[in-house]
């Protein structure tokens, strides 16, 4: 960089020199002065500049700020690295922000801080214990994970998972997206500065949990939606506490409108910021809120449906604002379609299996509760132990060694909280997959932060990144 | 076991969407003859095994590759329909039909199986194209098929038509030594960090990529980490010196 000068705060020397230019272009005939174009010529005020070896030296005289404050301007220019440690990047995402002033000239962001090798490792276990596996890589909501990974899986396999495990995955899915698209709001509000929309939104969230590890074991991560069904049937009293959960969020989600919705401050930095029209989410592959959000009603549980989407009934909210702001009444919309979902699967639920009848692929031992937790009933280990040898390597075999699957590939959709969550599954015939990809809507929606946020102010840099609400553990995988 | 899962496999297909059975021998020397696609690598059993039903696990067992079966015509639903509006397209458009190397119809997904010469045009014209319309490109993944493979590096592009609600499979076969392919982001800019992330992970060089470069392993990273041959580590025990070995060389029954 080469030091600057302030004209009006010269060293002593420099009041000397800069009396002179004005007139020796006008004559034209100075080989200091540097080019400053035709017009100088006419103009006879006209300043100049002169490089000198103490730096350019300007010359101010009416008319030539500009030039001026151009300079200046530049001098702002600024490379930011946020994160990969930043309370406001939604994880240990990097962004680089090339700054002039306050305004973002260029946007990059840096992925790859949690990157696990989810997929590699997948390669190497059974199809039943890749669930384990798939749940952690977009972990605030696992259970879409788990559910394109076996959809996919039964699909390869030619299987469908019986009624009551379909009416329980669309069950948990709802309950998860509720809690996603609250850690959503709740991030969102902390990172601008909303507080009480944090504490507000993991509160909710918090209920949301509880009533999933009641209903499946554990608050995440759950492990819980297996290939060919789910892994045991939903606990007794379970509707009772649904039923419970429904009157608690709608007590209380009337509240986000009265913390957030209407308020100025909230609308004032979400309005008219991140804005992503439509063409542009094409082409950038974004799907979930933020292309419903610029006007197009692409869910694919409308348009695509899957474990039984289409029995119920529900919309699909959109927006033609394509900001933030959009992007947040979007959400808080999702969350009470998702509810509504929620009270018509409880009306759903009739008894029945949750695994498929197949004894290749089910596991045998009906789970029960133990002195030590959860695990294979005492009566299936008497019989295996006692009884009959050929159950005891069949209980081996499928649990160490797993079920083949026929060769092939095959590639599933569910729309997870925020976009098309595929999972693309290549076999070879063996009881290992031979490639498990999951296409994450984190990482291609991440890819709209640039086309959301460059020319904008570095303030609403936040604002843009929490209404694409990434997780770095789906984006880096 | 395979008996049972190839019997479930038939009932849910689409229509007329013939099974990946195994090719006869004339219908394999022609799917040869066209520089067929192997998908799959042969596995040597030891319990995995179908046919026989020895289960000792001392067979020693080898499987063949699997390769996906070309389809016959009709294909069913709207894959015919959408295979003719793209043949007549691409004849519009100039790109010659052997572009398509192969299509197989399973589980009722289609795939076309390219070249990649003409892969960017044959994109362009698939989202341009008003009786195509592939407005999005929702995944490329790419996939290894292990050393003993022929052309064991695939790109595999999904496609979504938006307006017909249809998906495809494009996939485009390349060998290790000559892993180029050409890049998508032209046509759909939402490739450039599948792109990325697929020569990070499997070493596949995109020509005309705007910046390939590593996207989730550091820059300065040896190696392709989702290769199968990339170099696995164990995990040292602390007892005379023994170590755990690496999960690709562990016992293993599929």
């Amino acid at each position: 960089m080469t030091p600057r000068q302030h004209p009006g705060r010269g060293n002593p020397g420099q009041g000397q020199r800069e009396a002179e230019p004005a007139h020796t272009v006008a004559s034209g005939t100075t080989d200091t002065t540097s080019a400053t174009g035709p017009e100088s010529d006419a103009d006879p005020y006209a300043a100049t500049e002169r490089e000198t070896t103490e730096g350019r030296v300007y010359t101010v005289t009416g008319g030539d700020w500009d030039s001026l404050v151009e300079d200046w301007r530049h001098d702002e220019r600024i490379v930011v690295n946020m994160g990969p440690q930043h309370p406001s990047t939604h994880g240990v995402l990097r962004l680089v922000l090339e700054l002039e002033g306050e305004v973002v000239t260029q946007a990059r962001s840096v992925i790859g801080y949690l990157h696990t090798g989810i997929e590699k490792n997948c390669e190497y276990r059974t199809w039943t214990q890749g669930v384990t596996f798939v749940t952690r890589a977009d972990y605030l909501a696992p259970l879409f994970n788990e559910a394109a990974y076996c959809l996919a899986t039964e699909k390869l396999l030619g299987i469908t998972a019986p009624r009551r495990a379909q009416v329980i995955r669309v069950l948990l899915m709802e309950l998860n997206r509720v809690a996603s698209h609250l850690v959503a709001i709740a991030t969102g509000g902390m990172e601008l500065g909303a507080l009480t929309g944090m504490t507000a939104g993991f509160r909710e969230r918090e209920e949301v949990l509880h009533l999933l590890e009641f209903l499946t074991g554990l608050r995440m991560n759950h492990g819980f939606i297996r290939p060919g069904g789910v892994a045991q049937d939903l606990p007794e009293g379970s509707e009772a506490k649904v039923r419970d959960f429904m009157k608690v969020m709608d007590s209380r989600l009337g509240d986000y409108d009265k913390l957030l919705t209407g308020q100025p401050i909230w609308k004032q930095r979400l309005r008219k910021v991140g804005y992503l029209p439509l063409d542009g989410c094409l082409q950038l592959g974004i799907t979930g809120p933020i292309l419903r959000c610029a006007g197009l009603e692409w869910d694919l549980r409308k348009v695509e449906p899957y474990c039984g989407y289409e029995e119920y009934e529900f919309d699909v909210p959109t927006s033609t604002d394509a900001d933030c702001y959009a992007r947040y009444v979007l959400r808080v919309e999702e969350i009470h379609q998702s509810l509504k979902i929620v009270t018509q699967c409880l009306d759903k639920l009739e008894p029945g299996p949750v695994m498929v009848e197949n004894p290749k692929i089910a596991w045998p031992a009906q789970l029960s509760l133990g002195a030590d937790g959860m695990g294979t009933s005492l009566e299936h280990v008497r019989k295996i132990m006692g009884q009959s040898m050929e159950a005891l390597i069949h209980h081996f075999k499928l649990v160490t060694e797993g079920f083949a699957v026929p060769p092939g590939q095959a590639y599933s959709v569910v729309e997870s909280p925020r976009g098309e969550l595929g999972c693309h599954l290549v076999s070879d015939g063996g009881t290992r997959p031979l490639r498990v990809h999951l296409r994450d809507p984190s990482f291609v929606n991440l890819q709209s932060l640039p086309a959301m946020c460059e020319g904008g102010l570095v303030a609403d840099v936040i604002a843009s990144l929490a209404s694409i609400d990434p997780v770095i553990g789906g984006v880096d995988r | 076991m395979n008996a049972m899962a190839d019997k479930d496999t038939s009932k849910d297909l689409a229509p007329g969407a013939p099974s990946s059975a195994e090719l006869s021998s004339a219908e394999q020397a022609e799917h040869e003859s066209r520089g067929g696609v192997v998908a799959g690598r042969a596995r040597q059993g030891m319990f995995g095994v179908s046919g026989t039903g020895d289960t000792s696990g001392y067979g020693g067992l080898t499987l063949p590759a699997y390769t996906p079966a070309p389809a016959q015509r009709p294909y069913g639903g709207w894959f015919d329909e959408l295979t003719d509006e793209l043949l007549a397209a691409m004849t519009e458009r100039g790109i010659p039909a052997v572009t398509i190397q192969q299509v197989t119809v399973d589980r009722g997904e289609i795939t076309y199986y390219v070249h990649r010469e003409h892969l960017l045009a044959l994109c362009r014209t698939l989202r341009d194209d008003p009786a195509l319309r592939f407005e999005l490109c929702s995944s490329i993944s790419g996939v290894d098929y292990g050393p003993e493979v022929a052309q064991r590096l695939h790109a595999v592009y999904h496609l979504t038509s938006m307006t017909y609600r249809r998906r495809i499979r494009l996939e485009v076969a390349v060998d290790v030594e000559d892993a180029h392919v050409p890049s998508v982001v032209e046509v759909y800019p939402t490739a450039d960090w599948h792109e990325r992330e697929i020569w990070d992970m499997y070493g596949i060089i995109f020509d005309g990529h705007p910046g390939l470069t590593r996207i989730l392993m550091p820059d300065d990273w040896d190696g392709h980490p989702q290769r199968k041959d990339y170099p696995l580590g164990g995990i040292p025990v602390e007892y005379k010196g023994a170590e755990i070995p690496p999960p690709d060389q562990r016992r293993a029954y599929s």
